[in-house]
């Protein structure tokens, strides 16, 4: 039979890659530019079965989210800049509780309102850093509308297995766009659930790390019950502050998502293997720098790009192995340079790298990049 | 023969933090004795709070509980409900989490008419915080912010819900303590959002600043100011002057959101 295809905008692929990693719960506040993928919620999920509710505000969205998904239900919730700042304070409560959910957010101008329809790179740091605290951080990147599908099913899975909230993060030019998605069939990509505890009631611990790293995870509302508290706490998820236990706890929460960097971490390599100048790109920057890529090569510079896929936790390994080989990395991205300084700090000074900056809401195109290349070659 | 509260309390999680005096230990046995009152299945029922003394309350309770950030309980138990809307849902706090940072979550709960009790515990402060103002601090009060006295007009707690939508309010206090219990079952009964404000006393850090000798002080004054709805018909205004209503305040049938969503889900499967 011939796959399903169509014609559609990245949020709405979004949306879709949801439906079929499973999510049967969606809480939202409506903002420009990620506006769509609450629209298709609020219609799809009740055909399933799913709830959709519009909160009063991105604070409160984040927290029905992690309720919602504390009773075993996978969650989404989508957003932009603003949006996602709000929504730090209890992206942080699912950090250290340790709930899976989802949090699409598409990037937009900032810092503040900002640009609300135009397209930026600029909340990548955010993804990380944005709660306080140390805390595990996993976000993904996609550049097309198909990529969106496959990486929002990936999100969840991620969230599910490693009991962590996962941040997917289309620019708005990615999120906005429409292309060719081809439907993948039910089971062609695989599908996580959270493991469920294998221990009676009696002897359940939400944070039992004779389990490994990620213990499993009850759902409320069957015979299991347990407490989960946003304060540091011990195996049996109450609180405490001894000294060894929270060190312990605050290293394997880290841990969990950095010792599991190789899979989670994804990346395309496009004409690298000869490549002296390397693109590093991700989102709609790297179709541009595909372009210029493709261009380089017709006029004999030998470029090449790494596209980034997975943007946390950061492929450090791969590009301080790549820095020991090649001339020099060119950055485009939209904002003033985050992606840049975390490619400088992986790779020891092994090689330049040269920066395109974008703040003005404009894309990054690809005469920009070709230029830069002709520059340093 | 005594009531038995072991039944419900965490093995191993008591002592509770509160100081000698504290109200909220009182609440939280009146939480209990409802629940079991009202037979509730623990496995089945959530108690969620937010930051603050009063929201330590679940985490001693042998039931679903999450305690989670300040001022987001009615968030985060919107979750658990709309997720699962066969569990029982309480959500409990003090007045600063529910009424201040937890204000916009509080009425749109209420607005909802979503099928959870929410047990307010007003002492009229920020007691977990050292005694700061809060929105239910009384005008002229002190506090460790207010050292000239406190320049805001107070929330009525059962106004500002009843005024959002709520479609169950009452009120009791910690010196009444044996009607918190039935205040509290016949709002879990009530189908659609219940709010139970319980008049307590935080003696350490509101108590001392404010010229009370004792918590029985202290608690006298929730006996004298508490006037029952019923009692209050037959009194004068000038009778009423200083005094609070207790007892049921408000009770109305309302469409109730999971009931209504579940109707959505009907109608977007196309069986209606
Ligand atoms: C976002 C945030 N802001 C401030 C605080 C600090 N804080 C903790 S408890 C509290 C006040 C609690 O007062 P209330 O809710 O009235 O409860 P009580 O302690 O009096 O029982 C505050 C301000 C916090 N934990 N989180
Ligand atoms: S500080 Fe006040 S509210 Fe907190 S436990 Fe002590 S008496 Fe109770």
């Amino acid at each position: 039979m011939a796959k399903k295809v169509a014609f559609m905008q990245g949020n709405e692929a979004g949306a879709h890659g949801a439906l079929y990693a499973g999510c049967k719960f969606f809480a939202g506040y409506p903002i420009t530019p990620s506006t769509e993928v609450a629209e298709v919620m609020s219609a799809e999920l009740p055909k399933v079965g799913g709830k959709f509710i519009q909160m009063e505000d991105e604070i409160g969205a984040m927290a029905a989210l992690i309720g919602a998904s504390l009773t075993g239900t996978k969650a989404l919730t989508s957003t932009s800049g603003p949006g996602f700042s709000l929504k730090q304070e209890n992206i942080g409560y699912a950090c250290i509780t340790e709930v899976p959910c989802v949090i699409f957010n598409v990037m937009r101008g900032g810092p503040s309102t900002g640009m609300p329809t135009g397209p930026s790179q600029s909340d990548i740091m955010s993804a990380k850093w944005g709660t306080h605290g140390d805390h595990p951080a996993i976000c993904l990147v996609p550049a097309s509308v198909q990529e969106i599908f496959e990486e929002t099913v990936r999100a969840f899975n991620l969230s599910e297995k490693y009991r962590t909230p996962v941040t997917i993060m289309p620019d708005e030019i990615v999120a906005h766009m429409r292309e060719r998605i081809v439907f993948p069939e039910p089971g062609e990509l695989e599908v996580i659930n959270r493991t469920a505890p294998s221990v009676p009631p009696e002897k359940y611990k939400p944070y039992d790390t004779s389990f490994g790293d990620v213990p499993p995870l009850a759902a409320f509302g069957t015979n299991y019950r347990f407490h989960v508290t946003g304060l540091n706490k011990m195996e049996d998820g109450f609180p405490t502050t001894k000294a060894a236990i929270v060190q312990a706890e605050e290293e394997r929460q880290v841990r969990k998502v950095e010792a599991n960097a190789d899979d989670i971490i994804k990346y395309e390599e496009y004409l690298m293997d000869d490549a002296d100048i390397v693109v590093v790109a991700f989102g709609s920057t790297s179709r541009s720098a595909r372009f210029a890529v493709n261009e380089a090569r017709k006029q004999g510079i030998k470029a090449g790009l790494f596209r980034l896929i997975t943007f946390w936790p950061f492929p450090e390994k791969q590009l301080l192995a790549l820095s020991k080989k090649v001339k020099a990395f060119i950055t485009p991205e939209m904002n003033l340079g985050m992606c840049t300084g975390v490619v400088k700090g992986c790779i020891e000074g092994n090689a330049p790298v040269h920066g395109i900056f974008r703040v003005d809401g404009e894309p990054i195109n690809p005469g920009q990049i070709l230029d830069k290349m002709k520059e340093v070659k | 023969m005594a009531f038995d509260y072991d039944k419900y309390i965490r093995p191993g999680k008591l002592p509770h933090i509160w100081c000698p005096g504290c109200g909220h230990g009182i609440v939280m046995k009146g939480l209990i004795r409802a629940i079991d009152s009202l037979g509730l299945d623990k496995n089945n029922t959530a108690i969620v709070s937010g930051i603050g003394c009063a929201s330590r309350l679940p985490g001693y309770i042998d039931c679903c509980t999450l305690h989670t950030a300040h001022g987001r309980a009615a968030a985060f138990a919107t979750g658990v409900k709309m997720a699962k809307p066969e569990m029982n849902v309480i959500l409990c706090g003090g007045d600063g989490d529910g009424t201040a940072i937890g204000g916009n979550h509080f009425i749109h709960a209420c607005r909802r008419n979503i099928d959870m009790t929410y047990i307010i515990m007003n002492n009229n402060i920020y007691g977990m915080t050292g005694g700061q103002f809060s929105p239910c601090t009384p005008t002229g009060a002190k506090a460790s912010t207010t050292p000239y006295g406190n320049p805001d007009p107070a929330f009525d707690v059962a106004k500002l819900a009843i005024g959002a939508g709520a479609t169950f309010v009452a009120r009791g206090t910690a010196y009444h303590a044996t009607q918190i219990d039935k205040l509290i079952a016949e709002a879990i009964q009530h189908k659609g959002f219940s709010v139970v404000e319980i008049l307590d006393d935080c003696p350490t850090t509101y108590g001392r600043r404010n010229k009370f000798k004792s918590v029985i002080e202290m608690m006298n004054r929730l006996k004298d100011i508490a006037v029952p709805v019923k009692a209050a018909e037959k009194m004068t205004p000038e009778q009423l002057e200083g005094k609070v209503l207790t007892g049921v305040l408000y009770k109305q049938e309302k469409p109730e959101y999971t009931t209504e969503y579940a109707k959505v889900i009907e109608r977007a499967k196309g069986a209606k």
